[in-house]
């Protein structure tokens, strides 16, 4: 008899207890719905640890386009070069006159063309900040599975 | 006080009592203190917080460059790159600051809009002080005779065993820039 009611006992206390455990945990879920996001099962309301900074690699190969009219990618780092109004450090060897000697690709005619369509003899202003289309690529995975093809004329 | 000193005089005019030993070593000490405090005056005006008295716009700059932070861990200063080391070049070099000591105090760069409008002119001084002495400076950290080639990036390979090598340009004609903001670069050679 002693037996059963220490059980009984011991089965309410139980029952009775758990639930209080589930029903917290329940609380702590709700704001993100349980969901890992891409920020991992975190609060909205706390700061995940932050991801160790992705290094660009000094030089890399060409990389493909995915579609038509992409801004190419830029395959090297860019450390330190100064594109503002005073200087444009892409241009030193992009543009036309030092492509040659720097042995790298010239900059796009479309480049010289103002808004109004007509062609100037340099790169037109709406042109000049390279870094507004044409970006580098770190060395990282990508966060989500990707099922992007690039059109046969690209392939 | 006129007399005091003519006694004074008189002592140090009279062969001395003392031993011709000790004179010379009371000489020779007294060369260590002035040639001491002479270097080390040299030196005191070689830290950057000497010379962020002056250019505090261009010390808050170069944080962000790579002579400042590296994986490496190792520090280009001012004076590095701007203080010749041979002895002769150096002293050259401080008398001709002493120049910058007119320019401050009559005040050519103690404002932003001052310094912003003058930049152009100083840094096109500074790399032809450089071009004329094959960038002595930068040659002392970093030797064209060590630089391993397999090392080194395709681009950064491409110029330097051949402009470079052959002696067609120096490390300025390419790297400008390299520790500050730039100027306005219109007409600059190898520029827009
Ligand atoms: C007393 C203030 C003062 C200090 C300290 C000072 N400078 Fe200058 N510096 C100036 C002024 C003013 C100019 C501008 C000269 C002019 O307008 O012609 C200048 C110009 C320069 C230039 C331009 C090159 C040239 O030919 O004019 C360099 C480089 C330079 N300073 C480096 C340094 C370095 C490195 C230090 C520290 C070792 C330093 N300065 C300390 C006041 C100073
Ligand atoms: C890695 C070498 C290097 C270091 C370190 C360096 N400079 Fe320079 N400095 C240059 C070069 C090269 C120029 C020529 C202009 C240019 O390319 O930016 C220059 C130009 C200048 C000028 C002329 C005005 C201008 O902005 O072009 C001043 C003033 C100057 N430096 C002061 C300093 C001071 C102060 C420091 C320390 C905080 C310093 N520099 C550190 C290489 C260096
Ligand atoms: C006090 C020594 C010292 C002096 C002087 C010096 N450098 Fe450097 N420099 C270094 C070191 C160290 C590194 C490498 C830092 C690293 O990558 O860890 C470096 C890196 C560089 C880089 C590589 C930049 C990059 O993004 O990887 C260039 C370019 C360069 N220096 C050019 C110059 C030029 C031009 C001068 C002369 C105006 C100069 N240096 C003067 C020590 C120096
Ligand atoms: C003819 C042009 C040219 C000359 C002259 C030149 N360089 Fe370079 N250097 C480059 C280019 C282009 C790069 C690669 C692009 C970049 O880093 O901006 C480079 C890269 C570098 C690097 C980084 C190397 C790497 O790939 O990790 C260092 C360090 C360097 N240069 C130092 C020097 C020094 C020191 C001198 C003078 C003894 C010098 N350079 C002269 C064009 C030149």
């Amino acid at each position: 008899m002693k037996k059963i009611l220490t059980a009984i006992f011991t089965a309410s206390v139980i029952a009775f207890s758990s639930p209080a455990v589930f029903s917290t945990e329940e609380v702590v879920l709700t704001n993100n719905g349980g969901v890992p996001s891409l920020r991992s099962l975190v609060e909205v309301s706390d700061v995940n640890k932050a991801e160790a900074l992705k290094k660009v690699p000094r030089e890399q190969h060409l990389i493909d386009r995915n579609y038509v009219q992409q801004p190419p990618l830029i395959p090297h780092s860019i450390r330190g070069y100064q594109v503002n109004l005073n200087a444009n450090k892409c241009l030193s060897c992009h543009s036309f006159k030092n492509a040659g000697a720097m042995g790298a690709t010239k900059v796009s005619v479309t480049h010289f063309i103002t808004r109004e369509g007509t062609t100037l003899s340099d790169v037109s202003p709406r042109r000049y900040f390279c870094l507004q289309c044409h970006v580098t690529q770190a060395d990282a995975k990508p966060l989500v599975d990707n099922t992007f093809i690039p059109v046969d004329s690209l392939r | 006080m006129l007399k005091l000193l003519k006694r004074l005089w008189v002592i140090m005019k009279s062969p001395s009592t003392a031993s011709f030993g000790f004179i010379l070593v009371i000489g020779f000490l007294g060369g260590i203190i002035f040639w001491g405090g002479f270097n080390t005056g040299m030196e005191a005006t070689n830290t950057e917080a000497f010379c962020s008295g002056c250019h505090a716009p261009i010390v808050k700059e170069i944080r962000e460059t790579i002579h400042y932070s590296n994986r490496s861990g190792v520090r280009a200063i001012c004076s590095d790159c701007h203080v010749p080391h041979k002895w002769t070049d150096k002293i050259v070099r401080k008398v001709q600051a002493s120049k910058e000591l007119f320019a401050f105090a009559i005040g050519t760069i103690d404002t932003d809009e001052k310094f912003k409008a003058r930049r152009a002119h100083l840094a096109n001084r500074e790399w032809q002080r450089m071009k004329e002495n094959n960038s002595q400076e930068c040659r002392n950290c970093h030797q064209f005779e060590y630089m391993d080639f397999s090392e080194q990036g395709k681009r950064s390979v491409s110029q330097h065993s051949t402009a470079l090598a052959s002696g067609d340009k120096t490390c300025v004609d390419c790297h400008k820039g390299i520790a500050h903001q730039l100027p306005d670069m219109k007409g600059i050679e190898g520029w827009q």
